[in-house]
């Protein structure tokens, strides 16, 4: 059955399954376009990064049934620079959160559903709007909406090439059931994210590390619709070396671990590598404005291991952990445990203990309770580690997503390494999100720029209608 | 005596001793499991009631697993929301793994203990004891009536009792009813203990009124049976209102059949009325569309179940076919009998019905009747514990 749709008359061929595919699938077909959308993996696994969301950041001048208070753009804006460095097209990212203010009735048109923001992080519940039931739930939501409306959708189908001439798309190589099909369309839109799961590729940055990289979801996410536009003349932005990375449970899956496999421990005990030394603050900052720098720590430790170790104080202060704590009644059990020198654990402990300033513990403040003589001090909710049973956590990279993309305007077309623009090719999604996010983080951002640009280019695209 | 058989003082003393807590049974230790991971996702948390009350724990005894057991509506939103249902290798499954932790649940709160096994193939126990009771009913009524009554034309007031003296029924049915009574306000006491010996929010007290009320509120809308607002899934992953639809049928009809009975003994005792009544009194309004909705509600869940997606059921023990065709079989020899109560089939029919409507009361202690009560108390605990942990 599949192989008949390839042969059939598209006027929208979309690369991908995620957010920003379904949103440029549905608007396409609500503009009269025949639209096929093609995604790589099973239909248990579409979705991309989007089956492991939860919310969507989106400017609003006024509160709603579920946003607590006015997000206006230029406080969005203000966030962006800040977390950016100002690595973002300032236009398009102006443009973007300008956009993100129809998203809440866009996206309930799509069929999706919003609710409060979830126990655990109400620090969002201004600005993030958060998906009933998670990302996927948002994603089997699109693609109902799509498929009762007349998209066509093959799952396990990858696009292999690209057929170009001049600036123009004239049909991509699918590959279905091991066969490469020519499928000629007079639009594309390329959605289908990031490489983060490809580690040939991020070794090329990484070296054999990335083979210690834990990559939070699905397996599909390999860019090779990425590296088939860029070859083939899209100019690239983004940095190539770039991902966004936590710090997550040394003994998640390879892939697809996602939100469940997060950490928050860190700043409630200390931090040591395999050579059971410390190696940063743990308590530099609260840690929903810290957890993003700790995949790069921790991807920068021998073999990209680290230890949270805590005592029984602290054990239920964050979000409970899939997996359990490693638990020892001494400090030398827990190196035993752990496989760490137990001497220099012993060091790293003591001098830890010692170094801890008497004051008032209080996970709610930036609390100043610090270490004074250690290097790296630790800053706040330092405090010593003494009350058996002790509780490990081991540490890995977590990575989320890669930043390299390929350059859009803001009518979301492609654009030539060679200057101009594609005449009918158009992206979405992570893989263009780095014109926006070009570093850094900002929760819920992604899933914005997916729906922004998705919506684009879905119009974009129809506009090609024979 | 069989071994496993005890004494009154020692059920007494064995419902004196908290229920154990430990994770005992794959039930147990999978649901234990399955939820450690929730926790730490907590996606769900919009769907339903099940995952505000996993989040006000931080681990689970077995008295928390059973309460959230038997808060869950089976819905199925989570598990079509769930990025970690099977295939994904955490193979999170939270409607099939609490489904087959409930008749576990409903045997380890029984009253009394040693009917706890009832739980175990219920489905053709339930079954047998209808049988036995229909079967009953008949050879008494052939054995102890007269012929000419029990197969001949008998109309006008007292028609029914000219079979079975009213004293015997009332007797009867009155035994059943209060026996079913006393069993499960005995189970609500063995879950309210249970779950305030797990690791949940502890109230130190019974339920209150507030929350009696609140429970009712989200029990009567069937709030928890909705996905959060998009409906519930049965045998694709399109949500519908079908099922929470069939429900409110079978529910409310036979609160409508409780109704007609309640109204027919006021009747008889203080107006001195006898049944069977004419066709526009109120005993007859309600028992003819109670009766109706609940057969047609039982009816259409039977049906949903048996197109149910795999993924969803736990196939054990049949509990769940055993009840709504009971439910059936009480609604429609109820509306048979009214419809054939001129005619020689009468007897008979009374026979099925009484019979029929027998052993449903005598076994809804030890069937998939106690559901509906358990998850109303759950619904009750939760509202309680909501605000006492906030």
């Amino acid at each position: 059955m599949s192989m008949d749709l390839f042969g059939r008359d598209w006027d929208v061929l979309v690369a991908g399954g995620g957010n920003a595919a379904l949103c440029a699938a549905i608007t396409a077909r609500r503009a009269g376009a025949r639209v096929l959308v093609v995604e790589a993996a099973p239909k248990f696994y579409r979705g991309g990064n989007t089956r492991h969301t939860r919310n969507m950041r989106v400017a609003h001048d006024h509160p709603n049934e579920v946003l607590t208070g006015p997000y206006p753009e230029d406080e969005f804006w203000e966030d962006l620079l800040r977390v950016t460095g100002g690595n973002t097209d300032e236009q398009l990212a102006r443009f973007t959160l300008a956009q993100s203010k129809e998203l809440w009735d866009y996206m309930s048109s799509l069929g999706v559903r919003f609710q409060p923001s979830l126990t655990g992080s109400l620090s969002l519940g201004r600005t993030n709007a958060f998906f009933l039931g998670g990302g996927k739930s948002l994603m089997n939501a699109l693609y109902r909406t799509a498929e009762a409306e007349g998209v066509a959708v093959v799952y396990d189908a990858e696009v292999t090439a690209v057929e170009i001439e001049g600036a123009a798309f004239r049909a991509a190589e699918v590959t279905h059931d091991g066969q490469a099909r020519r499928v000629p369309a007079r639009a594309f839109v390329a959605a289908a994210g990031g490489f983060e799961a490809n580690i040939e590729w991020l070794e090329e940055y990484w070296g054999p590390a990335a083979r210690n990289f834990r990559i939070r979801g699905t397996p599909y996410n390999r860019g090779s619709l990425l590296r088939t536009l860029l070859d083939a003349g899209a100019q690239q932005v983004g940095e190539p070396d770039q991902c966004h990375a936590v710090a997550i449970d040394a003994r998640a899956p390879q892939f697809d671990g996602g939100i469940a496999t997060r950490l928050d421990c860190i700043v409630f005990g200390m931090v040591v590598n395999r050579e059971a030394e410390r190696f940063y603050d743990e308590g530099e900052d609260f840690w929903p404005k810290r957890y993003a720098i700790w995949g790069r720590l921790v991807a920068a430790q021998p073999e990209q291991e680290a230890y949270a170790i805590i005592d029984s104080r602290s054990i239920e202060l964050f979000m409970p952990s899939i997996f359990p704590a490693i638990e020892a009644g001494s400090i030398e059990e827990m190196a035993g445990k752990l496989d760490l020198p137990p001497d220099r654990l012993r060091a790293t402990w003591e001098a830890f203990n010692a170094a801890v300033r008497p004051g008032d513990f209080d996970p709610a403040t930036l609390d100043g309770c610090r270490t004074e003589g250690l290097t790296p001090e630790k800053t706040n909710w330092a405090r010593t580690i003494e009350q058996p049973p002790f509780h490990a956590y081991p540490l890995r990279p977590g990575i989320t997503f890669t930043y390299l993309g390929v350059k859009v305007d803001r009518e979301a077309r492609v654009q030539r390494a060679s200057g101009g623009a594609y005449d009918n090719i158009y992206a979405a999604g992570e893989i263009m999100a780095g014109n926006v996010l070009g570093k850094g983080y900002l929760a819920g951002i992604g899933m914005t720029i997916g729906s922004v640009f998705g919506r684009l280019a879905g119009q974009g695209a129809s506009s090609h209608v024979a | 005596m069989s071994p496993e058989a005890v004494t009154p003082a020692e059920a007494a003393a064995a419902h004196a001793r908290p229920l154990d807590q430990l994770l005992r049974g794959p039930e147990l230790a999978e649901a234990a499991r399955i939820m450690t991971i929730c926790n730490a996702c907590r996606y769900c948390e919009g769907l339903c009631a099940v995952f505000p009350a996993m989040e006000m724990r931080r681990d689970f005894a077995a008295g928390d697993l059973r309460h959230l057991a038997n808060l869950c509506h089976a819905c199925g939103a989570c598990y079509h929301d769930c990025q970690y249902a099977p295939p994904h290798e955490f193979g999170v499954n939270v409607p099939k793994t609490l489904e087959a932790l409930r008749p576990r649940a409903y045997a380890d709160h029984a009253w009394p203990r040693a009917l706890a096994p009832m739980f175990d193939r219920n489905g053709p126990k339930i079954i047998a004891l209808t049988a036995i009771s229909v079967a009953v009913f008949l050879f008494a009524f052939m054995a102890f009536a007269d012929p000419g009554v029990m197969f001949g034309v008998v109309e006008g007031p007292g028609a029914f009792y000219a079979i079975m003296p009213h004293n015997v029924m009332a007797g009867l049915f009155g035994a059943a009813f209060l026996w079913a009574i006393l069993a499960f306000l005995m189970g609500f006491r063995n879950y309210w203990r249970d779950v305030e010996g797990g690791l949940g929010p502890r109230l130190g007290r019974g339920p209150d009124l507030a929350a009696l009320a609140a429970g009712g509120h989200d029990a009567g809308r069937l709030k928890n049976l909705h996905g959060g607002g998009m409906g519930c899934f049965n045998e694709d992953d399109q949500p519908t209102d079908s099922r929470r639809l069939l429900h409110h049928l079978t529910f409310y009809g036979f609160l409508a059949c409780l109704a007609s009975t309640t109204c027919a003994t006021a009747m008889h005792y203080f107006l001195g009325w006898e049944a069977p009544y004419s066709w526009g009194s109120a005993p007859v309004l309600l028992g003819f569309f109670g009766g109706s909705a609940m057969t047609v509600g039982a009816v259409g869940l039977a049906r949903a179940r048996m197109k149910r997606e795999g993924a969803l059921t736990d196939p054990a023990g049949g509990m769940h076919a055993a009840f709504t065709h009971s439910l059936a079989a009480v609604g429609a020899t109820g509306i048979a009998l009214l419809l054939l109560r001129s005619t020689p089939a009468m007897g008979t029919l009374l026979a099925l019905h009484l019979g029929v409507v027998f052993a449903f009361f005598v076994a809804a202690p030890y069937g998939k009747f106690v559901h509906g009560l358990y998850r109303y108390l759950a619904l009750v605990r939760h509202a309680q514990e909501t605000r006492t942990h906030h």
